[in-house]
């Protein structure tokens, strides 16, 4: 996922918002994962937006991406350079109404924003986890979540909206929690990994653990893996843009020069471009947590856990109705994977429409401002809205 | 939201239609007749269209619609999983038309075909006079553009539903212009006469 991007003009702003916590899974009653192991307590950061009406049935939940957080729309403070990671969606007037719907986005387990990951002080040995945390899921931070809205006594929500890595959350919130969802859209996103998903997830973990400040996940008293996690980042935008995107942004385009030299600097633009995004990421982001999310979403697979390995069969129980998006040239979940998603809900009887959008900005293209996006989900949440 | 009102030949079908029943639209386009159906008759739709723009309008009136192609889309449902399965338009436009109403005839309980008459008589006076592949208000194209690669009269498509095995249970010849909400029924020499062609079918 790109770094912030500027408010769209279009609609208001949220304004201010607080990041706030939810503690549970107190010991002895851990939370248990999939991988067996059990953690307690967990915290999970969230923050809200819009009026909860007195039916709760305006309940809409926002999944993040890899390395998104809580803080989807508005301000902390007024001085705030930037405001939440998707304030062009979430506002009021805005593809997200928060005049109409109340909006929740709470950061996933194992992260490094507010919910408790590997950068989080073990209350068992008083040090940080690191490498000591255990291995989470997709359905590990859906589950959380889960306790998450039990704890805000909502128990049926109006519409799950993420892409990617957030994408495979409301994919597996369907099939989970199916008399809880009344509406999806799965953006941008996938059943599982391909081999080439996979690829570039293992290279961006080996850049940080070849790294030697990573020091087996023990960093946190010492000097950390910037390194490692900058060339981590720098991996995944390559795989968040496209050739075209890339050829009109950058094409051979040089950075402060008229002319290249021998020499190992940065001198294109996309070289620069790439550097720069790592630094930025290293400043906000935990390596430890973006090796175990990245785990997480290779590890995901929606055939293989629920359905024997049939499509089909996993999304069986599901009741929801489904807008799924795609985008022409998103190459790290390419078109067909949700057509893939789309094919098995239909085989189910399920309600779900189907746009894959024309975009040149590859797989990031769901965080850039489009009227096309804004339009699919108002009128999808319009519709949803009307069948309750 | 109250829908437009409908163009002739959209209200011939919507006629045709069963209140509560589920309802597929093949080309459905910006989905104005599921619209319509969907507030007027409380159907359940699905609609599929290939153009993005057209999908997104349909999603914005809050119709469910596939993007892609109809005869790829169609192969992931269940049989008889719609009531009506309608095809406004669209046949002759489409590469194998067999397939397409055999598609139409598993997916649903009954079809809906409409497409625009080759048989009227300004086609036939074009051709026999100026010896030119005919260009008309409802087939406005020349023979190098059109995407009507199929074109019919309503006598062959009596013919075709002998040879495909499908039966004709209604049948409208009508006589409208291309976007108009007026129109007539024709009954005498259909054939010659209507411009447009509207025929509900169900299977053997």
């Amino acid at each position: 996922m790109s770094e912030y991007i500027d408010q769209n003009p279009k609609g208001g702003s949220v304004g201010i918002v607080e990041k706030q916590f939810f503690t549970f899974a107190m010991p002895p009653d851990r939370l248990k994962l999939e991988s067996l192991a059990s953690i307690g307590p967990v915290t999970i950061a969230y923050e809200t937006c819009g009026t909860l009406n007195q039916e709760k049935s305006n309940v809409i939940l926002v999944l993040h991406a890899l390395s998104g957080d809580s803080h989807m729309a508005g301000y902390y403070d007024p001085t705030d350079a930037k405001p939440g990671w998707w304030d062009i969606m979430v506002g009021p007037g805005k593809g997200i109404d928060t005049d109409k719907y109340f909006v929740i986005c709470s950061n996933i387990i194992g992260s490094c924003a507010g919910s408790t990951g590997p950068s989080f002080i073990n209350p068992e040995t008083g040090t940080e986890y690191g490498t000591s945390f255990p291995h989470i899921t997709i359905g590990d931070m859906v589950a959380a979540q889960k306790a998450l809205m039990d704890h805000l006594k909502i128990n049926s929500i109006l519409s799950l909206i993420g892409g990617s890595v957030g994408g495979m959350q409301v994919l597996e919130w369907c099939v989970r929690y199916p008399d809880m969802v009344q509406s999806a859209i799965p953006l941008a996103t996938t059943t599982r990994h391909s081999a080439l998903a996979i690829a570039f997830n293992e290279v961006a973990r080996q850049a940080i653990m070849a790294d030697p400040n990573w020091n087996q996940g023990d960093y946190y008293s010492s000097k950390k893996p910037d390194m490692g996690l900058a060339i981590a980042r720098m991996i995944g935008h390559i795989t968040y843009l496209s050739d075209d995107s890339m050829r009109l942004k950058f094409g051979r385009k040089l950075q402060n020069r008229s002319a290249l030299s021998f020499e190992f600097g940065a001198q294109f633009q996309v070289e620069s471009y790439l550097q720069h995004q790592g630094n930025k990421f290293i400043e906000r982001f935990d390596a430890n947590s973006f090796l175990y999310i990245t785990k997480a979403a290779d590890y995901f697979d929606l055939a293989a856990q629920y359905g024997s390995g049939s499509l089909v069969k996993a999304f069986s129980k599901c009741k929801s109705k489904f807008l799924v998006v795609s985008y022409t040239s998103d190459w790290l979940y390419p078109t067909y994977q949700s057509k893939e998603m789309v094919k098995a809900m239909k085989k189910n009887g399920l309600d779900v429409s189907f746009c894959e959008i024309d975009a040149q900005w590859g797989h990031d293209a769901f965080l850039l401002p489009s009227d096309r996006l804004d339009n699919l989900i108002t009128g999808f949440l319009r519709s949803v809205s009307l069948d309750t | 939201m109250i829908p437009d009102p409908l163009r002739y030949d959209l209200k011939i079908i919507a006629s045709w239609i069963a209140p509560e029943s589920k309802v597929l639209g093949l080309g459905c386009g910006e989905g104005d007749l599921l619209f319509w159906l969907k507030k007027k008759k409380n159907i359940r739709e699905r609609g599929i269209e290939i153009e993005e723009s057209k999908v997104i309008k349909c999603i914005e009136k809050g119709i469910s619609v596939l993007q892609g192609d109809i005869n790829e889309e169609m192969e992931d449902f269940p049989d008889n999983a719609f009531d009506y399965a309608i095809c406004s338009q669209t046949l002759q436009q489409v590469y194998e038309p067999s397939n397409l109403i055999h598609s139409m005839m598993r997916v649903a309980k009954m079809g809906v075909v409409s497409f625009p008459n080759f048989g009227h008589i300004k086609v036939r006076v074009q051709l026999a006079f100026t010896g030119r592949a005919p260009m008309t208000r409802e087939l406005p194209y020349s023979w190098h553009n059109t995407p009507n690669i199929r074109v019919l009269s309503l006598n062959d498509f009596h013919k075709f539903s002998d040879q495909i095995g499908f039966k004709i249970l209604k049948k409208a010849a009508i006589k409208t212009k291309p976007t108009n909400r007026q129109g007539k029924m024709v009954n005498f020499l259909p054939n010659l006469f209507a411009t447009y062609g509207i025929f509900l079918i169900g299977k053997e």
